[in-house]
């Protein structure tokens, strides 16, 4: 099958400086892909050059099979929702989703279709009169959603949709933008520094630094086996617990001596001799008491902070000199001071080359 | 103690010193500091204000009162002879028509110059800041550079090429000058004020399919009003009070109404009528001082512009 959107050989330079270089990505007709990083990781920098708004420096940009590295933004088939919603505030609604159609010369009876369309699967019709001046956040970028939907284009290019939004809003929102891709199976590109909106949201999610592409692939792998230690401490909250110590044959050994075997661990690259290593835990996958007593590798220590999040609870404490944090269920009691037997499995673990970074 | 005033409903007698503090704290109006403040102000106004009131009563004094010598006296019969005469007949040179004509002239001059160069300065300023050419920062510079020059420096050769264009001495000439000196600072201003919209606003019109004029005419022009009333403002009475290249571009036949006033004070003829002069003041003054109080409150929006929210 085509592609919807191929992003060959990409760079970018502001001057001197290269925002992307050499960025390939390849998009699937319907997938919901999301750019993950910190910002100045160059991924809104990347949504605008697949926007057409910013010019590149080289490499060539695929929309549903056309070039379009050349085009303006109007032609190349796109419709794009940002994060300060860009309404044109002197507008009524009805007249911002219509503006793109006006511009483009659409018989009157059509942008009418398409509006009524547009506010009936967004459920904004009441608001169509209004000015954005008159309108809540949500109610914003919901309008926001429908001047691309207006459009009727193959690609939607979402810029941190949802970060002007509070906690509450942002939820709701997110759930239905996943509604919306289900129901209209568009493509869609989606920017954020959010990790709960790529994990939730994404088919597969492409985390960047510095414009570079770290991973590409499904939420369930980038959380699970990280390719390298960037992704590994980007992705999670709490993030992953991250021992420093060397690899010998089937043992971990950490830099406090504490030897911890990895005889379970599905190895990508098998390391030979003895090497300097980072082991890497997330805090859900540290057990407790009874539970810890299956586990290949058991240690005592003792609580040092408790945090009750609600769900679950979150405990800091030592092994070694290292920090960790735990997560477990929130009706186990467990209090400061408390000494405690905890255990993990290495299997569920990530295990990096300390000098490269990478995933062994 | 307040138990035992419930009980008896009898409520103890207190002092204001007393009174323990709830609500909205007391905000009395003569404190020291308020007073201050505002004989400082009505001293400040008062300096202002006095010459304006001296300029008007004069006006409306004949002169054998004037000669009389009291400045501060109100007038004894108030009357507008002066002002007539200042408009219709007073001698501005060798000819005698009064201001009126220096009025349609500076009319004449100040429209279509604002009109113009607030056009130009607008498109300018949006191109600068959403529409960057290779250059367009080394161009900004370079303008902002030209509202540092003064005047005089650009003056002689203003005339050469005026001259050359066949247009010295004329209307067009003097309009052109206004529209080429407010360039800078009319620009500036476009700049700052299109830079503090959002950007992302000119990228969703762009994406919508809009093209430079119609993002420019629809989006930009409408979010726009405030800072084109500052920048009315700044070019009526920037342009209105211009003396300089009125008596240098314009050419006799077309003297604003500042240099024709400057003709009528001047005249170096008879004794001087300062009722006469004192109204063809007020009267040179009032176009900038109505456009002031018509547009102060624009003006004050404008200047804290940035408060535009999409």
């Amino acid at each position: 099958m085509q592609n919807s959107v191929s992003i060959r050989d990409l760079s970018l330079n502001f001057g001197s400086v290269k925002v992307l270089e050499h960025l390939d990505l390849e998009i699937a007709q319907g997938e919901f892909i999301v750019l993950l990083g910190p910002s100045g990781c160059g991924k809104s920098t990347l949504l605008n050059c697949i926007a057409g708004l910013l010019d590149i420096s080289d490499g060539q940009i695929f929309i549903g099979g056309r070039n379009v590295t050349w085009l303006e933004p109007k032609a190349r088939g796109i419709g794009m929702v940002f994060q300060s919603y860009a309404l044109y505030p002197q507008m009524t609604v009805e007249r911002n989703l219509s503006f793109g159609l006006r511009v483009a010369g659409m018989k009157k009876d059509e942008i009418e279709r398409r509006v009524q369309r547009a506010a009936e699967i967004l459920q904004i019709g009441p608001l169509l009169q209004r000015k954005p001046a008159n309108l809540s956040g949500g109610q914003r970028q919901r309008v926001a959603i429908g001047r691309a939907l207006v459009r009727d284009v193959d690609v939607f290019l979402f810029d941190e949709p949802l970060s002007n939004l509070d906690a509450k809003l942002r939820s709701d929102l997110r759930v239905e933008i996943k509604r919306l891709h289900q129901r209209l199976k568009n493509t869609m590109i989606y920017v954020t520094h959010d990790q709960i909106e790529a994990l939730t949201l994404a088919d597969r999610i492409a985390v960047m630094k510095n414009g570079v592409i770290q991973q590409l692939a499904d939420p369930h792998t980038i959380y699970n086996r990280p390719v390298n230690l960037y992704v590994a401490g980007f992705i999670g909250s709490p993030q992953m617990n991250m021992f420093q110590g060397t690899l010998s044959g089937s043992t971990f050994t950490t830099d406090d001596g504490i030897a911890i075997p990895v005889g379970t661990y599905a190895f990508d690259t098998p390391a030979t001799g003895a090497i300097k290593a980072v082991l890497g835990v997330r805090p859900e996958h540290i057990v407790l008491g009874d539970e810890a007593a299956n586990m290949p590798f058991q240690i005592d220590a003792e609580i040092e902070i408790v945090e009750p999040m609600g769900s679950d609870t979150l405990a800091w404490t030592k092994i070694g000199g290292q920090a960790v944090t735990f997560r477990c269920d929130s009706d186990v009691v467990i209090e400061t001071g408390q000494k405690v037997r905890l255990g993990f499995d290495t299997a569920r673990g990530s295990i990096f080359n300390a000098e490269t970074t990478n995933r062994l | 103690m307040s138990q035992t005033s419930v009980l008896t409903g009898v409520t103890p007698p207190q002092t204001a010193a007393q009174v323990e503090a709830r609500g909205a704290r007391p905000k009395p109006f003569f404190t020291p500091r308020k007073i201050i403040i505002y004989s400082i102000l009505v001293m400040f106004s008062l300096y202002y204000l006095f010459p304006l009131y001296v300029m008007f009563t004069t006006s409306l004094k004949s002169m054998p009162e004037i000669r009389f010598g009291n400045i501060f006296a109100l007038p004894q019969a108030p009357n507008f002879d002066a002002w007539v005469r200042a408009w219709t007949s007073a001698c501005t040179g060798l000819t005698c028509q009064g201001l009126a004509p220096g009025f349609w002239n500076s009319v004449k001059i100040t429209i279509p110059s604002t009109i113009v160069s607030i056009f130009i300065a607008a498109v300018n300023g949006y191109a600068l800041i959403n529409w960057r050419f290779k250059g367009s920062e080394i161009f900004f510079a370079v303008l902002i550079f030209g509202s540092f020059i003064p005047y005089q420096v650009f003056l002689y050769p203003m005339v050469m090429i005026t001259r050359e264009l066949g247009i010295f001495g004329t209307l067009q000439a003097v309009i052109i000058v206004h529209t080429v000196f407010g360039m800078p600072i009319l620009t500036l201003l476009f700049r700052n004020y299109f830079a503090s919209l959002p950007q992302e606003l000119f990228k969703a019109a762009r994406v919508d399919g809009a093209g430079f004029w119609r993002i420019f005419f629809e989006i930009m022009l409408p979010m726009s009003l405030p800072i084109f009333v500052v920048a009315l403002i700044l070019q009526i009475t920037g342009i209105w009070n211009d003396f300089l290249f009125g008596v240098v571009f314009a050419g006799t036949q077309n003297y604003p109404m500042t240099v024709q006033l400057n003709n009528i004070v001047n005249s170096a003829q008879g004794t001087p009528e300062y009722n006469v002069n004192m109204a063809a003041t007020v009267l040179t003054g009032l176009v900038p001082l109505a456009v002031y109080f018509i547009s102060g409150k624009w003006f004050v929006r404008g200047v804290a512009a940035g408060a535009v929210k999409g």
